[in-house]
């Protein structure tokens, strides 16, 4: 078994890989399958005796990350077609952002990613500044940067042990990661606390910058809780890497084809983990990340294990940038605008359209919002329409099941990292 | 009536022992769950009574109270008998254990026959509640269970036969008996002796389904496999059963292969075999809280392509022993 050296800043790529390019992108050719499986298989032409299993896994099963219903349909233990339904916790954030103020909306998109309330919060934002032309002050800028990279770390750190708990349940081994990583995750919404004063629902981004400034002593101790961080990454790497259990169930299972995964438009860490090295921090930076070097790591494996491997290595980048903008926050204002007193306060006196898009831990989280040009509306959006990187992800899910058995079905999915929050929106 | 009379004395410990186990069972959930916490970085039970000690009175209480709720497409026969049938099949494995000299209820000359074909025949029941709860999972987890068991059953003999050669005799008694002095099996043959008995402790695991092999209830998969559909006291007792079966497995293997009360001192008691038991039962916890769920297919893999060759080699290398040596 070859083990596999990741240390901060130093990344994991294969070498020896041959590599192609698809539609522009540089993909590794082995992961390259020649046809993918049909995700409408007519299923009286596969079995006509009508032998199959109808499983239909949630919206209440423990392992669906949410209320999301797979249907299965199971040849003995082996699926051969899945159909994923989606919507169970659609909350209609969409539609209600048509009847609420620029202001106002804020804290209403909290609640889409769930995990990572902030990064909702910075995407919107951005992109109501950008329609309006309202500038960031550099000070707000770092912060919203740190807090996305501490963010960050917050949700790979809840995936990781989701991720145990799909494989080994809730009571065993599984239920031993989720235990340790969510102590750190702890730890993390201390820090926000701090900060916001919330532990989960911040609402402290706001048009033209932040509320909250960082209070007396929060650098000190954030760098010295990413720091406990940092040390308590290595001591998974025995727990989970280095686990016969977790690499025999992690390894060769779910492999993501790069092509399929740009067709159905993937991002974040499962597209990186399939070898397309594409990440917004680094490729259109924003906030302050044009300010501050960006690696990010990629694998060429494309199963759960690699996605495993650059979920751990983006916790260790996220840990280095957010110390490093620590030491140097800038001084001076944290919003460009007066502060909001009224949920008029801020107009888009246009009709124009603006697509934004920032580099969530799931993947591409874009904002598309388009102002409203009627006086008496100006203050709400016409449009607003998000654009969530765990709903792609799924798309996946038809065409990584068939030929796997439920227990591998249950980690692929894991792997994706579904947040259904931000599914249903 | 004296204690001679086979049927008194049998009744007796036979009472005596199936209380014990059940209660060193009840009070193994508690120190499970304290254990799990203390690996978990939390503190476990601590709110009913003292360090959390009547919790597992608390819980039976709890299940007896519940709902006790038969699914209107169920088969009402096979879904109530098999519960109680899991425990009946597990309890009456302790007949043939002794527990300190003298201490058996039944010391049959096919003593450790029996066990293991009782510890066989657990598969029943299971397959039983998989079936009559008319549940996708629970169909699923029964149908894992009868492959899982069925190949389990070959290797475990194997390694099982390794003492029963060594010691000449089927009687687990005798086997104990072959031992005092030292001679424990797990270290005398060195190193096949062991490898004898790490392979009987992981095909019991795998008997008993227990992580990493607990894929017939693999609860991330199959919510609950089998007893996806049971509640209250009928849930508890598959939980009883599972319990049991993990100190049952420590108490066998405490006798085949660490000697049962031989020891150090005293060894005419309960105490070395005690401690044997509590030592490996602690082991299976540890596996348990550090290990996750291996894949059914790797499973079976793992039985037929590496423990069972094993278990071969380990009853011929056993046969020559005893034949040269």
């Amino acid at each position: 078994m070859n083990k596999i050296e990741s240390t901060p800043g130093n990344f994991i790529l294969n070498e020896d890989v041959q590599w192609t390019t698809v539609g522009g992108v540089k993909v590794p050719v082995e992961l390259i399958t020649p046809a993918w499986p049909d995700p409408f298989l007519d299923v009286e032409d596969y079995d006509p005796d009508g032998d199959l299993m109808v499983l239909n896994m949630g919206p209440q099963h423990p392992s669906t990350h949410g209320v999301l219903r797979v249907k299965l349909v199971l040849d003995g233990e082996v699926c051969i077609k899945c159909v994923p339904y989606l919507g169970y916790l659609h909350r209609g954030v969409e539609k209600l952002c048509e009847k609420l103020s620029y202001v106002q909306i804020t804290p209403i998109v909290d609640k889409n990613d769930y995990v990572s309330p902030m990064t909702n919060e910075l995407a919107i934002n951005m992109a109501f500044e950008a329609l309006i032309g309202a500038e960031v002050p550099r000070r707000a800028r770092y912060i919203r940067t740190i807090c996305a990279e501490i963010q960050r770390v917050g949700s790979h750190l809840l995936w990781l042990g989701t991720f145990g708990l799909d494989m080994g349940g809730a009571i065993g081994g599984g239920g031993s990661i989720f235990m340790h990583t969510f102590r750190e995750r702890e730890l993390l919404l201390d820090l926000f606390e701090d900060l916001t004063g919330c532990r989960f629902h911040y609402n402290t981004h706001t048009v033209g910058g932040n509320r909250h400034d960082i209070p007396a002593g929060w650098a000190d101790k954030a760098t010295q809780v990413l720091r406990v961080i940092g040390t308590r990454l290595v001591e998974y790497e025995d727990f989970v890497r280095d686990n016969h259990v977790f690499r025999a169930r992690t390894v060769g299972v779910g492999i993501i084809d790069p092509q399929l995964a740009i067709e159905l438009g993937i991002s974040g860490p499962v597209l990186r983990a399939s070898g397309v090295d594409v990440d917004l921090r680094r490729d259109q930076p924003y906030a302050a990340y044009d300010e501050i070097d960006v690696a990010v790591p990629t694998e060429t494996g494309g199963d759960c294990f690699a996605r495993y491997l650059v979920r751990v290595a983006e916790m260790r980048e996220s840990i280095r940038i957010a110390t490093e903008l620590l030491t140097g926050v800038p001084e001076g204002p944290i919003c460009s605008l007066k502060p909001v007193k009224l949920p008029g306060a801020v107009k888009a006196k246009h009709g124009r359209g603006v697509y934004t898009a920032i580099e969530s831990p799931r993947g591409e989280l874009g904002t598309f919002v388009v102002g409203n040009p009627e006086r008496r509306q100006s203050a709400i959006p016409y449009r607003c329409k998000i654009r969530s990187p765990s709903m792609h992800a799924l798309q996946l899910l038809p065409y990584l099941c068939p030929g796997n058995n439920i227990s591998d079905i249950i980690v692929t999915l894991g792997s994706l990292d579904p947040i259904m929050g931000e599914v249903d929106r | 009536m004296s204690f001679e009379n086979p049927w008194v004395h049998g009744l007796v410990l036979g009472l005596i022992i199936a209380n014990v186990s059940l209660g060193v069972t009840g009070y193994s959930i508690w120190f499970e769950r304290k254990f799990a916490g203390r690996m978990q970085s939390r503190p476990g039970p601590t709110v009913v009574g003292p360090w959390g000690l009547l919790q597992p009175i608390a819980d039976v209480l709890k299940l007896m109270q519940k709902e006790d709720i038969i699914p209107a497409s169920a088969d009402k026969g096979l879904y109530n008998l098999a519960p109680p049938l899991t425990v009946f099949f597990v309890l009456s494995t302790l007949a043939v254990i002794p527990v300190a000299p003298g201490w058996i209820v039944a010391d049959l000359h096919i003593g450790i026959l029996f066990a293991l074909a009782l510890g066989s025949l657990g598969v029943f029941p299971v397959w039983m509640a998989g079936w009559a709860s008319n549940n996708k999972y629970a169909l699923l987890g029964g149908m894992r269970s009868a492959a899982q068991s069925i190949s389990y059953e070959i290797p475990l003999l194997l390694s099982a036969t390794v003492p029963i050669i060594l010691a000449d005799s089927f009687r687990i008694s005798d086997i104990v008996e072959a031992q005092l002095g030292g001679h424990w099996f797990a270290f005398w043959p060195p190193g096949p002796g062991m490898a004898a008995f790490v392979l009987f402790f992981l095909c019991s695991l795998a008997e008993s389904n227990r992580i990493p092999f607990d894929i017939p209830e693999a609860e991330s998969e199959l919510v609950s496999g089998v007893s996806t559909e049971y509640s209250g006291m009928k849930f508890g007792l598959f939980q009883l059963a599972e319990y049991l079966h993990t100190f049952i497995i420590s108490l066998t293997a405490a006798a085949l292969f660490f000697g049962g009360w031989d020891g150090p001192g005293d060894n005419d008691g309960f105490v070395w075999m005690a401690i044997k038991t509590l030592t490996i039962f602690v082991g299976i916890f540890w596996i348990r809280w550090s290990y996750m769920r291996y894949r059914s297919d790797q499973l079976m893999a793992i039985c037929w392509k590496f423990f069972l060759p094993l278990g071969l080699a380990l009853v011929m290398f056993s046969a020559l022993w005893v034949h040269w040596a």
